[in-house]
């Protein structure tokens, strides 16, 4: 037991392995990817099939609030770079920035439910489309409100000094995410305000 | 056999690790908030083989009352409760946690890392896990309390709609078993992605993703694999929770919903999750076979081919579970195509295995009794499965004891079957003692004559037109004797897994030393102290091979000049 | 000893797969279309679709047959052959990586496999499925309910339960079943082995399968998709009738229920004992359409979906306490003292 010939130890090739940050939020995304599959098979599947109204007709397409969320994209994308460069004050600006939009688009989500719940009495009980609109809008909505948790709590460290060109990889991570919720939005979008209406 | 002169690599200290002996409370902390992946992996399986026992014993009470035509023993409430929590038990608290231990246990072992990619998510994901077994056993005595048998979910592990809505099951046993399996399913999504990042991100020196032993490939096709079932199970599940809270109608047939979609988005889990078990089964006779044969893996990129090829094609069969459901001529015919497919890659996999050992100088230990077991017994599965995937065969076979048969020799005769070959096998390396082989090779005989004894009859019984989920049945059928031998091989099986137990707690004790090498295997986890020291290897190991330890061991004849 | 073991173990292997093999296939030649036999083995087939793919069933039987006696047969050599012995522990075998011809020739002859096995089975699913529905075939509409079964005969203006009567189809004079599945409730399944393979009653869904039984008699089956706490006992007892035996028995039950003055007492009970909201019965005020149409009862010889055989005893005991026979039926227990009872049985063992 005492003698320890070693392996060959010297292992001149270069070896590269992928970030397990990028590796793991790419696994997630499409874990949730197929969780978003099963709600828009279904918003499809039941499109026209509710047995009383209110219909998809009553929707307005939210183009302000859909324009806000990705270009939001945009500018996480732009505080990316700065964090690369270590320039906080910009990466501070594109974050809040970010964080500004996403709040927007919830804001918008939220007066478009009230509309819906107060002045066309439809809710997620009402019909089939009610059960599979809120349900599709409100997964997505929740994402967006999770996603808005985190960027807040990274605003929050950067706010009080603790995030610096350091966390560059972790804060790409992070705009995986965001950028996820705003591709997601784009086939909800599309499934529920184009195909759907 | 144990070979302990082995120059074992510069992956070791001098001295072996110190076990510091502390009391009772801080043994236990120690085991509640490790981050350790070996710890992690040995919670994951103990957990999984105490749920065994309960599920098992859940199966022998099933068998009990329906060893005699118009038995009186349970009562229709308890049987239904007890067949929906032993399926239910099987496959989420049994099947998937064990499976992930061992994936837990070896990967970062196996890759040559210290630990997991994430280690506090690999606990969460456990403990979470742990909450959701809980949380449906607690469905027994929470509710309505203890009157009867609790408040159990009763609408079979496949929960068709719309049997779950609150008008026909009234009850909370179809929120805890909802709600359970949704726990479950994040606990098991965090896992997959861990068990995926540590694949691709923490390999040590040398281990490109072909030298990979297939264990590790397979629970990556696994992990993959659970990433896109999982979520889909707790998408339905989360639409079930709606419709049954919030008044929605995504299953209510009596608001234009359908009760097929929920058939469909289940099986676009149920099917692919039975790959998801079945992978790592694989996993495991793809490691015990060559050692156990001297030979190396015959055809690795051919098996590497046909695992990620399986678990494409796995994804779009799930319609081979609803050929009754009314589909037309043309879907049917589809999905008759697409299982049939299946079988080439699985056929593949048997080939290979059959040519490891041909040729080799086969030890027949008990690891290699269970993975020959196996291999017989996963042949004959992948038969019957051939049989329904016929289709006008299967509207006369679904949802009879032939189908219940066909998925017990997946389960029992091929999974469990490498589970306890695998725990054979990996024990030494875990506790650093020898399982009994004695009892050992009883375990193998009687299980396997038990099990033959049970699920062979029940093929027999199923073409004789009886069907699944029946509490009972009339004398006039002519299904009595049958089932009472079926009942006797279920206790067989019973009386070999109380050996199995014993085994397990006794050669904890007092069983032989093992050494860090006693099987002469040739992967990097044999490499390091058994139990290994929390940090798996002092320094990163550095691999030139699929078989580094071979390398080590053959210095003249080493697997890099062929690879 | 240990060469004794591992004999015993081919020998099992031997055994098992001559079981495996033969049971079925001689289950399997026994598969033209024969007399009611009161089983329900899948190889005891009545009807076209049951024959055929009792047929379909014998090829595969066949290939996988074959499949498993070589594949098992390598294995058996192998496990006997290759085993260590005491002698040579020191020494490694010939290591073997793999070689592309060999993985090549067992991909090729699976694919071949697969595509012969696909092509015998798409026809029967075409034949089967896709069968040109005649004229004169005799519509029933079939209604799973928790736990019984709703028939109806909209051509005939017949409803009944439990019992479904079909008429026999020869070659010579084809006279098939459709029948058209659907669900009140939750989803059940129609399975008689003898006439054919299952299919799923679906609520909001509507199926359809066909039958054409070509001996008289009684077959069984049951339903074959879980359905809830009686599902055990949700039985099909179905009746092939002649000719002539089925044109009477369709005159009878077009005729609205017998009013026999003795009994009006347990009628009264009947129709103000909430009987009545739950059962039709044609001819009176009771219009329920909850459970079975009782307007012929004693034309059945079950009760409770086979659960109870029809006898006056059977029926008080039944109609007295439900879950005596089928715990959890949906059927309540109306609380009747054992006057109403009385009354009420001699009132329903006259509905003939």
């Amino acid at each position: 037991m005492s003698t320890i010939p070693a392996f060959e130890a010297s292992y001149n090739e270069p070896w590269h392995l992928p970030s397990r940050g990028k590796v793991g939020m790419f696994s997630l995304i499409i874990g949730e990817s197929a969780l978003f599959t099963i709600f828009v098979v279904a918003y499809i599947f039941y499109i026209g099939k509710s047995l009383s109204g209110p219909t998809p007709e009553i929707l307005s397409v939210p183009v302000f609030s859909t324009i806000c969320l990705l270009s939001s994209s945009f500018f996480i994308w732009l505080a990316e770079r700065a964090i690369e460069k270590n320039d906080m004050k910009k990466f501070m600006l594109w974050w809040s920035t970010t964080i500004a939009l996403g709040l927007i688009f919830i804001v918008d989500t939220g007066i478009e439910w009230h509309k819906l719940i107060y002045g066309e009495g439809l809710t997620i009980s009402t019909n089939l489309f009610g059960t599979t609109f809120y349900s599709l809008v409100g997964l997505h909505a929740t994402h967006v409100v999770l996603g808005l948790i985190m960027l807040s709590l990274v605003l929050v460290f950067t706010l009080t000094g603790h995030v610096s060109e350091h966390h560059a990889e972790r804060i790409q991570v992070l705009s995986l995410y965001w950028h996820f919720v705003d591709a997601v939005w784009v086939v909800v979008f599309t499934v529920v305000y184009i195909l759907g209406r | 056999m144990a070979d302990q002169t082995l120059p074992v690599p510069g992956t070791l200290d001098v001295t072996p690790p110190h076990h510091a002996e502390g009391t009772f409370l801080e043994w236990l902390h120690d085991w509640v908030v490790t981050v350790d992946h070996k710890k992690l992996g040995i919670l994951y399986i103990v957990y999984a083989i105490c749920f065994l026992a309960v599920a098992g014993t859940e199966a022998l009470y099933i068998r009990i009352q329906l060893a005699v035509p118009d038995n009186k023993f349970l009562s229709p409430e308890v049987y239904n409760r007890l067949f929906t929590m032993h399926g239910t038990t099987m496959v989420f608290l049994v099947g998937m946690p064990i499976l992930f231990g061992f994936a837990n246990y070896l990967v970062p072992l196996m890759v040559g890392a210290r630990d997991m990619a994430f280690p506090r998510l690999n606990a969460f994901s456990f403990w979470l896990t742990a909450f959701g077994g809980l949380m449906l056993y607690f469905s027994f005595i929470g509710g309505f309390g203890l009157y009867g048998a609790g408040n159990a979910p009763d609408v079979g592990w496949f929960a068709y709609a719309p049997l779950t809505a609150k008008a026909f099951s009234p009850g909370n046993g179809v929120d805890y078993w909802a709600l359970a399996l949704i726990a479950m399913g994040f606990g098991t999504l965090g896992t997959a992605i861990n068990i995926i990042a540590t694949t691709l991100c923490m390999r040590c020196k040398g281990m490109t993703l072909m030298r990979m032993p297939l264990l590790v490939w397979l629970m990556f096709v696994t992990s993959g694999l659970t990433l896109v079932t999982i979520t889909p199970l707790t998408a339905a599940q989360v639409m079930l929770m709606i419709d049954r809270y919030l008044g929605g109608h995504f299953f209510d047939t009596q608001a234009g919903g359908s009760a097929v979609v929920w058939i469909h988005f289940f099986w676009i889990f149920g099917h692919p999750e039975v790959y998801v078990l079945v992978l790592p089964a694989f996993a495991i006779a793809n490691e015990i076979i060559p050692v156990f044969s001297r030979k190396a893996i015959f055809g690795y990129p051919a098996m590497v081919a046909a695992s990620v090829g399986i678990g494409f094609v796995s994804l779009g069969v799930w319609a081979h579970h609803m050929f009754t459901v009314g589909m037309t001529s043309v879907e049917n015919a589809f999905f008759v195509l697409s299982t049939m497919l299946v079988g080439i890659p699985t056929g593949i996999k048997i080939f290979n295995w059959l040519a490891t050992m041909w040729g080799g100088k086969i030890r027949f230990a008990t690891p290699m009794l269970f993975c020959t077991g196996f291999l017989l017994q996963f042949l004959v599965a992948g038969l019957t499965g051939i049989m329904l995937s016929v289709a006008p065969w299967n509207w006369q076979l679904h949802n009879s004891y032939f189908v219940i048969a066909h998925f017990h020799y997946v389960l029992v005769g091929a999974i469990v079957f490498c589970i306890f070959a695998a725990i054979y096998y990996w024990y030494p390396k875990a506790t650093g003692h020898m399982l009994s082989e004695r009892l050992g090779k009883w375990h193998f005989w009687l299980f396997a004559l038990g099990f033959h004894i049970t699920f062979d009859t029940m093929h027999f019984v199923g073409i004789m037109g009886m069907p699944r989920s029946i509490y009972t049945y009339g004398a006039d059928r002519g299904w009595g004797t049958l089932n009472m031998v079926i009942t006797t091989g279920a206790f067989v099986q019973g009386i070999a897994v109380l050996i199995f137990v014993y085994n397990l707690i006794v050669s904890y004790f007092k069983g032989q030393e093992a050494g860090n090498d006693p099987w002469d295997a040739w992967t990097l986890e044999w490499a390091t102290h058994s139990p290994p020291p929390e940090y798996n290897f002092a320094t990163d190991p550095v691999v030139k091979s699929r078989r580094p330890l071979w390398d080590l061991k053959h210095p003249e004849d080493p697997d890099w000049k062929y690879e | 000893m240990h060469l004794r073991g591992r004999a015993s173990f081919i020998f099992r292997i031997a055994v098992w797969s001559m079981l495996f093999l033969a049971i079925p296939a001689v289950l399997c030649f026994a598969a033209e279309p024969t007399q009611p036999t009161g089983r329900t083995n899948i190889y005891d087939t009545s009807t076209t679709p049951a024959a055929e793919i009792a047929h379909l069933s014998v090829f595969v039987l066949l290939i996988t047959g074959a499949i498993f006696v070589s594949v098992a047969g390598v294995l058996a050599y192998v496990v006997i052959r290759f085993r260590a012995h005491k002698n040579d522990e020191a020494s490694e075998p010939p290591q073997i990586y793999g070689s592309t011809q060999i993985e090549l020739a067992w991909t090729v002859i699976p694919v071949i496999i697969v595509v012969v096995l696909f092509l015998t089975t798409a026809r029967i699913i075409f034949a089967v499925q896709d069968a040109p529905k005649p004229k004169d075939a005799l519509d029933v509409t079939v209604v799973g309910h928790q736990f019984w079964w709703e028939y109806r005969y909209p051509k005939l203006g017949i409803v009944t339960a439990n019992e479904l009567h079909v008429p026999v189809s020869t070659a010579a004079e084809p006279l098939p079943t459709y029948l058209k599945l659907l669900s009140a409730d939750v989803d059940h399944s129609f399975w008689v082995p003898q006439l054919g393979g299952k299919t799923d009653l679906i609520p909001n869904h509507v199926n359809e399968m066909w039958i054409d039984p070509s001996h008289a008699g009684l077959y069984l089956g049951q339903c074959a998709q879980f359905c809830g706490m009686e599902h055990a006992k949700m039985l099909i007892r179905v009746y092939v009738d002649s000719p002539e035996q089925f044109a009477a028995w369709v005159k009878d039950q077009q005729q609205a229920a017998v009013e026999d003055p003795a009994v009006a007492a347990g009628r009264h009970v009947f129709q103000s004992q909430s009987c009545s909201s739950c059962h039709t019965v044609r001819g009176t005020t009771a219009k329920g359409r909850f459970g079975p149409d009782l307007t012929h009862l004693m034309s059945r010889a079950t009760l409770a979906s086979g659960a109870a055989a029809n006898t006056p005893a059977d029926l008080r005991e039944w109609i007295k306490d439900p879950d005596a026979f089928k715990p959890g039926c949906l059927m309540p227990a109306m609380q009747l003292n054992d006057q109403q009872l009385n009354e009420l049985v001699a009132y329903l063992t006259t509905l003939h």
